[in-house]
């Protein structure tokens, strides 16, 4: 039992991190219609720029989260001023490409800046802590607090700031937002902005567990994954999308050790075979 | 300026269209068909590579450039034909047979992705592709007893009729003559009715569908035809580099597809051809760069991959239609010489499409 509830953490707050950089991925498909390959990228710089920050620099670790955070979000914010919002309006392959191009810009710099050796960030989460007989890390817990705080946060700014219901509006209907006096443009950019923010929040707590090393961007895949469980476009989709690869990897690992790297893609495929919409569906056939 | 006097309604699926066509074309070919008596076995080889590379590619621009599915997982495909062509020389199956069932395997196992990911939008496909190229190189390191795991696995030297090929101009011309039935093959798919309804499929799903075109199964036998185009590639690769292990075919090789498609000028059978010439240039110069940039760029693993991002992403921004699409402009720009018009190949700017239904 104990063992059980152990598995059970691990894959919560692995599938918290797989299912915040979902969310962010969703946003982005959400309001702009882009798909952002290079997602998992960018989690990948938020946590080098977080280490930046707090370890070379020295600044208290939630300072320099929120300065990282700052950061990364003026990071995406022109990453698609300067560079994706050149491409809408050309058929979605392009979009496709550009961003996984972009991705393995991303990789590359990381790789000349920082290194390849993979680093260690710090965080005030260590020790354990000994729920029933089941031992589990503070880290992992961090990272579930920290996914329901961002959570939260994400649904009440959507909910009731200015800007998070202009993002739902100019994801409704880009032309009647545009109508309305909304600044679509700057709202796109915005909304890779806090994205980018979102991801590296979810780099940051993943930086105990796996360290930190330019190739995590390739957790990005997975979560796609997870956004495709959860049917592309739905928030929560993505989130529980995510919880379900996170825990069903544990699992795999501990009970049926060959497919544990593969467990959550072909839970994907699975899900693409029987309710290819996703879980959770927003997706119809557009009607003529 | 050439002026085209049509008399016959079988001009227009003509493969020569005039005859420029017919002497360029015949030009190439007699040039391809000499090299090997011109050129030492270094140059040989990287032709070979080439034209490997081309076949590739071919299969990728099926889907890609004539379907409009972006496929992150071709890799893969190469993986599959390469692998199960060593697996059946290595059990003894002839050369000639082998080949055919290889990329005959990695057709239906394209088969099998394609068909729960084309009844969704393409970026389902994408993603699919993407998951599917991963969990064949897990498959292809846990899969022991036929692949070799991360041991590797030697491949046999291809055996014709009771003849060794060992001499690369003898392996050149297999590889050539391939290519070449490989790209009539293409070329007379792209001018019968399922050719057709793949390029509608790509510009409008939905126009496609309201003409009666089968959406779903073209882009189903597009992704058959992909696959084992690339699949027998991958077997012809096998030869090449004659040893076989999971991180030749991995995410890079992917993208590698992707650049050559993309640079070369998509949805042209053309294009195929000129991102292979550019590949095989690319990664020559590459590896001159290494020895002229500090150790501490140049050595990183993450070089190419991050030199490959930087050309697609120039190329998607400042010219989608890539190098054969650039050479299409000049060459309008030629024969209509005095009276060129800039907007000839404007392109069309329009709004977001909207993919859900609101």
């Amino acid at each position: 039992m104990a063992e059980f509830f152990q598995l059970l953490i691990i894959g919560l707050s692995q599938g918290c991190v797989y299912g915040l950089i979902a969310m962010g991925f969703v946003m982005i498909y959400k309001a702009t219609e882009m798909v952002n390959f290079a997602q998992g990228d960018i989690m990948m710089i938020g946590s080098f720029m977080a280490f930046t920050l707090i370890v070379t620099w020295g600044f208290n670790f939630w300072l320099g989260l929120l300065l990282a955070m700052l950061l990364m979000a003026l990071f995406g914010f022109f990453v698609d001023a300067l560079v994706v919002r050149r491409i809408i309006g050309q058929p979605q392959f392009s979009i496709v490409i550009l961003t996984i191009s972009l991705g393995f810009i991303f990789r590359a710099a990381a790789g000349m800046i920082w290194g390849q050796a993979p680093l260690s960030l710090d965080t005030p989460f260590v020790g354990t802590s000994n729920f029933g007989g089941a031992v589990i890390g503070r880290d992992r817990l961090s990272i579930m607090g920290g996914t329901v705080i961002m959570v939260t946060l994400i649904f009440l700014f959507l909910r009731y700031s200015r800007w998070g219901i202009a993002m739902q509006a100019a994801s409704q209907n880009q032309l009647a937002a545009f109508y309305v006096g909304i600044p679509v443009k700057l709202v796109y950019s915005g909304v890779w902005g806090l994205a980018a923010a979102i991801s590296c929040v979810a780099g940051v707590l993943l930086a105990p567990i796996t360290l930190i090393d330019p190739l995590n961007g390739f957790l990005g895949i997975k979560a796609f994954a997870a956004a495709v469980i959860g049917g592309f476009g739905s928030l929560p989709g993505a989130l529980i999308g995510g919880l379900i690869i996170g825990i069903a990897e544990p699992f795999a690992a501990a009970y049926l050790p060959e497919v544990k790297n593969i467990i959550g893609y072909l839970i994907m495929f699975a899900v693409l075979m029987l309710r290819p919409e996703g879980l959770f569906a927003t997706i119809y056939q557009k009607k003529v | 300026m050439r002026v085209l006097f049509k008399t016959d309604y079988n001009q227009d699926i003509k493969f020569a269209k005039h005859g420029g066509y017919t002497f360029w074309y015949g030009l190439l070919l007699a040039a391809v068909f000499i090299a090997p008596f011109a050129l030492d076995t270094y140059w040989i080889n990287e032709l070979t590579r080439v034209l490997i590379y081309a076949l590739a590619g071919l299969g990728l621009m099926v889907v890609t450039g004539f379907t409009g599915q972006v496929s992150l997982g071709h890799a893969a495909f190469m993986a599959i034909g390469a692998y199960s062509h060593a697996f059946l020389l290595s059990q003894g199956v002839p050369f000639l047979f082998s080949l055919p069932i290889a990329a005959l395997t990695s057709g239906v196992v394209g088969l099998m992705i394609a068909i729960p990911a084309s009844r969704m939008t393409g970026l389902y496909l994408t993603i699919a592709s993407l998951a599917f190229a991963i969990v064949v190189e897990d498959v292809i390191i846990h899969w022991e007893s036929v692949t070799g795991g991360n041991r590797g696995m030697l491949v046999d030297t291809p055996i014709l009729f009771g003849y060794e090929i060992f001499e690369a101009w003898e392996y050149y011309y297999i590889v050539l003559v391939l290519l070449i039935m490989s790209i009539t093959l293409v070329l007379n798919i792209l001018r019968s009715p399922l050719g057709r309804s793949m390029l509608a499929v790509r510009d409008s799903e939905i126009s496609a569908e309201s003409l009666g075109i089968r959406v779903a199964r073209t882009k189903v036998l597009a992704f058959l035809i992909s696959a084992s185009l690339t699949g027998l590639a991958g077997g012809l690769f096998a030869h090449f580099i004659q040893f076989l292990s999971p991180e030749t075919f991995g995410i890079i090789l992917s993208i590698q597809l992707l650049l050559m498609v993309v640079v070369g000028g998509l949805g042209t059978v053309h294009g195929a051809v000129y991102g292979a010439i550019l590949i095989g240039f690319l990664e020559a110069s590459i590896s001159i760069l290494k020895d002229v940039l500090p150790p501490a760029i140049g050595n990183q693993p993450g070089l190419e991959p991050g030199l490959f991002g930087l050309i697609l992403v120039l190329f998607i921004i400042f010219e989608p239609e890539g190098v054969y699409g650039r050479w299409l402009k000049f060459r309008t720009f030629l024969e209509n010489f005095p009276f060129y018009r800039r907007n000839t190949f404007k392109r069309q700017r329009s709004y977001l499409k909207t993919e859900r239904m609101r």
